[in-house]
């Protein structure tokens, strides 16, 4: 299609910024009937038990307490949480009420009434008899660990990745090109050290929360904060067993997700209330229960070993990761292949590789998908094994990455074989060196009061989709008047979808912004799509706007040929008017709008899906800037570089936006955030007093630049922009912090604690 | 217990439990801005305005309301546009949700402060958090809406 660039590559405002930036009733505890019952979740004080016995008589008598739910009230069907593509590669290993508890915060009891106070009341007044169990709580330990997490004989893993509940295990399995023993041994630099990252949470700021009701069909509604409205359909009618054409989902306005809400969390509460009671019912997470019983990142131990010649060029590569899935396998699966696949194929010289992987059960809270998705670790891992490796060679950390990053036109055999059509990692590397000056501050800077600054550097890269597997798919009406509606499936979280893909459309139909009206997400209405997740939207679901958008052009063609009695190839249309160059005919779009109304028997809609058989990379490079006091071992961020290279912005100041957001939180995944159990289980940083968010004075200064290559398989040539943004910060920073005082942390988060004890000047 | 207060320019005359938060009580009453990210005075989404001054309403009894002028994000929507024009046109206000109690303490902030240094303008703010946005974005739009007057002023 030849069109002009209307709104493509430019910064408009967001289609709903007025009514969030005026504080509109637009979440969903804004939209909740004022009748709902309050539904919350009792939840087990022990890592591992089972209820012996759970008396819930006094609780009911509470006035205003209308259902409790216990074990035995659920259907016995073992389901997965994980918002993932049917069949889920996530093992089905729930039930809505359990009668054994996996870890503290597991749910024993649902307690829906009136009111708040009733419910809490209640809530004090169930008896639990638990008998408490020896939990596992090592994840290094887990696997074949006497005491099993999932010894059900109902827990079922529906795709071979190597699950077995009688081990502990999740998932497992590897591959392996080439002769990586072979060439490690004649290899003149070898590193081989362990990386331990955390079970981050996403600390979106609106928590989890959902409401459900029955319609005037009798049909169970549900409106959720989720990314994944249409498994959120398919995920409830398996765990109620009831059939998917029962229930609707709607996704209002959303407070964030980054990956957790691709997690089913909390929807199951408030739906099997109203199955039970036919009352509405909502649930509203507490920050509390976010942060203890939720889906945060998988933590994971990654043992990299990398080996270089004497020149600095890297021969081969060996990576292990140890993943903890928790309690229950949501994403444990999928995430652990992220580690290997979306690192190593980051450099294009070594001949050999080998990636394999243990996801184990934990009596620790269930892990699920966050931003990154197990690449942000396995990138903090193998960048971190590089820039200890070019110490051990004594080279510019630039300077090994120059000679053996992967560029536009190589074949990644540890990307699926697929063959890199776009890329300008060495123009980011370039652009980034400039911008920090890097020759002048690497590696470090003696500020003279007891403070050093070191620059550190990271490279990074993600996907577009879920290659083979992610479906996108919009419907596009043309309306009376001549405007439009685009019907999406995909969530907008905030990221701004509604706009960009609208953006999209606009340039494909040659029309202003403001004719097209989008649509965003109920699963009666909107066309199926995958969800909002992978980065795959504005890669996937924008590619499924310009195949709908080229339909609609040939359908109004068609419209225009009848109406103008002429024959279509005489014709053109230029998002105005259906015009005849040569003979001088023409009709406007708002003439045929309106026409179809009348005495019409073909419809003016459009609709496609997409799907992708590769998962073009977006790639960046991040620099870090830190300062650290040698008395202390305090780090202070002071600049961040980052150049990104997402193939062409769609929207510049959103893409901006999604890049310094992902920062900052790679930030706090660097320095602050910390997940840390008792022995007993108890999950410690439970609320934002322990768990340290970066506020505004923690980000020091952020700088971003796009350097775009074209992806020819993306809209206007896009790829993906949301979760690679997260990857560079950890790695960066803690080279940033060896430059300066020779502290090799690798174990995030680096407190001034683990520096202190690193310092070696 | 019963307790008199104005919100948003109406008097209101209100039965309170006393352990109600004002956070309860103005989102019962349908200010609806009014948001809540944490229960534990770390993110700023409910501030409000007690007598002029920002308050974090999750951690503010109802009864100390009693007497005081209170406004929210509702009262001030003329205010609340104009900053979030700002706001938007970086495409800093990502998912919202955080907005109204960005928006409440950059007005407070506006007419406090004497100066907008940057470093004081970031102090005064930090307890109010973003998770979209890294900050970047919300702090060109800060700058930009502090400054606006001044071309103007020299034409």
């Amino acid at each position: 299609m030849n069109v002009k660039m209307r709104t493509v590559n430019t910064s408009v405002i967001k289609k709903d910024a007025k009514a969030l930036v005026t504080g509109k009733p637009v979440f969903t505890d804004d939209l909740a009937p004022g009748d709902c019952l309050i539904v919350k979740v009792l939840r087990s004080p022990h890592a591992h038990a089972l209820i012996r016995k759970i008396d819930t008589e006094k609780a009911k008598k509470v006035d205003g307490i209308v259902c409790i739910l216990t074990y035995q009230d659920v259907p016995n069907k073992r389901f997965t949480m994980a918002g993932q593509t049917y069949p889920e590669p996530s093992p089905y290993d729930r039930l809505i009420l359990d009668d054994r508890m996996r870890f503290v915060g597991d749910a024993a009891a649902i307690v829906a009434g009136e009111t708040e106070e009733a419910v809490d009341h209640a809530m004090r007044l169930i008896k639990v008899d638990y008998e408490v169990l020896e939990p596992v709580l090592d994840f290094r330990k887990a696997k074949d660990h006497k005491v099993l997490i999932h010894p059900e004989d109902n827990w079922e893993s529906l795709c071979p990745v190597g699950a077995d509940n009688r081990r502990n295990l999740c998932a497992c399995g590897g591959e392996e090109h080439g002769d990586v023993e072979g060439l490690l041994e004649k290899c003149d630099y070898v590193v081989e050290q362990v990386y331990h990252t955390k079970a981050n949470q996403q600390a979106m700021m609106e928590t989890f929360r959902a409401y459900s009701y029955l319609d005037a069909y009798g049909r169970l509604n549900m409106v959720a904060s989720t990314q994944v409205t249409f498994h959120v359909r398919r995920i409830l009618a398996h765990a109620l067993d009831i059939p998917k054409s029962r229930i609707r989902v709607i996704k209002p306005r959303i407070g964030g997700g980054f990956g957790a809400k691709q997690t089913v969390v909390a929807e199951v509460y408030p739906a099997i209330v109203t199955m039970k009671t036919g009352r509405s019912a909502k649930i509203i997470y507490s920050r509390y229960e976010s942060q203890i019983a939720s889906s945060p990142r998988h933590e994971m131990e990654i043992r990299v070993r990398v080996g270089a010649d004497k020149n600095g060029i890297l021969r081969a590569i060996d990576v292990y990761t140890l993943s903890n899935t928790g309690a229950y396998g949501e994403h444990g699966p999928t995430t652990v292949g992220l580690s290997g696949h979306k690192s190593i194929p980051l450099y294009r010289t070594p001949r050999a590789f080998r990636f394999k992987y243990d996801v184990v059960y934990t009596n620790c809270m269930s892990a699920g998908a966050y931003r990154g998705y197990g690449a942000t670790q396995g990138i903090f891992a193998v960048e971190s094994a590089i820039n200890e490796l070019a110490e051990k060679i004594g080279m510019d950390k630039v300077k090994i990455r120059e000679l053996n990053m992967v560029r536009e036109g190589d074949i990644m055999p540890a990307y699926y074989g697929e063959t890199l059509k776009s890329c300008a990692l060495d123009r980011c590397m370039a652009r980034a060196k400039e911008m920090m000056e890097w020759d002048k501050k690497y590696p470090s800077v003696d500020m003279g009061n007891g403070k050093v600054r070191g620059v550190g550097v990271a490279m990074a890269m993600q996907g577009s989709a879920i290659s083979g597997v992610d479906v996108a798919s919009v419907e596009l009406r043309l309306n009376d008047d001549g405007f439009y509606t685009l019907m999406i499936g995909a969530s907008d979280m905030g990221t701004g979808c509604d706009t960009t893909l609208a953006q999209v459309a606009s340039d494909c139909l040659e029309c202003d912004l403001d004719q097209i009206v989008v649509h965003g997400t109920d699963t009666d209405v909107s066309p199926y799509d995958s969800g909002s997740y992978a980065s795959s939207t504005m890669y996937l679901t924008g590619m499924a706007v310009v195949k709908a958008c080229g339909e609609m052009r040939d359908k109004i063609l068609d419209k225009g040929a009848e109406y103008l009695s002429c024959e279509k190839d005489t014709l053109e249309f230029d998002g105005s008017r259906v015009w005849q160059p040569a003979g001088g005919l023409e009709i406007s779009l708002k003439d045929i709008g309106n026409k179809v109304m009348c005495s019409n028997n073909n419809m003016l809609s459009a609709g496609a899906s997409h799907t992708s058989p590769v998962s073009p990379p977006p790639f960046m490079v991040g620099m870090a800037e830190v300062e650290v006091d040698k008395e202390t071992g305090e780090a202070e961020l002071i600049d961040y570089v980052a150049v990104v290279d997402c193939g062409t912005t769609i929207n510049p100041n959103l893409a901006r936006i999604q890049t310094e957001g992902g920062l900052a939180q790679g930030i706090g995944m660097a320095l602050y955030e910390d997940i840390t159990y008792t022995d007993k289980g108890q999950m410690i940083q439970n609320s934002f007093m322990q768990y340290k968010l970066p506020s505004r004075l923690d980000v020091g200064n952020i700088r971003v630049e796009f350097e775009s290559s074209y992806e020819p398989t993306g809209p206007f040539g896009a790829k993906s922009i949301g979760e690679i943004v997260i990857n560079t910060p950890s790695p960066a920073i803690a080279d940033a912090i060896a430059c300066a005082v020779g502290a090799r942390v690798r174990e995030l988060p680096i407190t001034a604690e683990k520096i202190y004890r690193e310092i070696k000047i | 217990m019963q307790i008199e207060f104005t919100l948003n320019g109406r008097l209101i005359y209100e039965e309170t439990r006393d352990d109600e938060t004002l956070f309860h009580l103005l989102r019962r009453k349908g200010c609806y801005s009014v948001k809540c990210g944490c229960e534990t005075e770390n993110c700023g989404l409910c501030t409000v305005l007690v007598n002029g001054v920002s308050r974090l309403s999750c951690s503010y009894l109802a009864a100390r309301a009693d007497g005081c002028d209170i406004v929210t994000l509702e009262g001030i929507q003329k205010e609340a546009e104009e900053f979030g024009s700002f706001l938007s046109a970086e495409g800093a206000e990502q998912c919202g949700f955080c907005s109204p109690g960005l928006i409440m303490n950059v007005l407070a902030m506006e007419k406090e402060l004497d100066s907008y240094e940057e470093e004081k303008v970031k102090e005064y703010l930090a307890g109010n958090l973003c998770r979209c946005s890294g900050y970047m974005g919300q702090l060109r739009a800060v700058n930009k809406y502090l400054s606006r007057g001044e071309n103007r002023n020299e034409c």
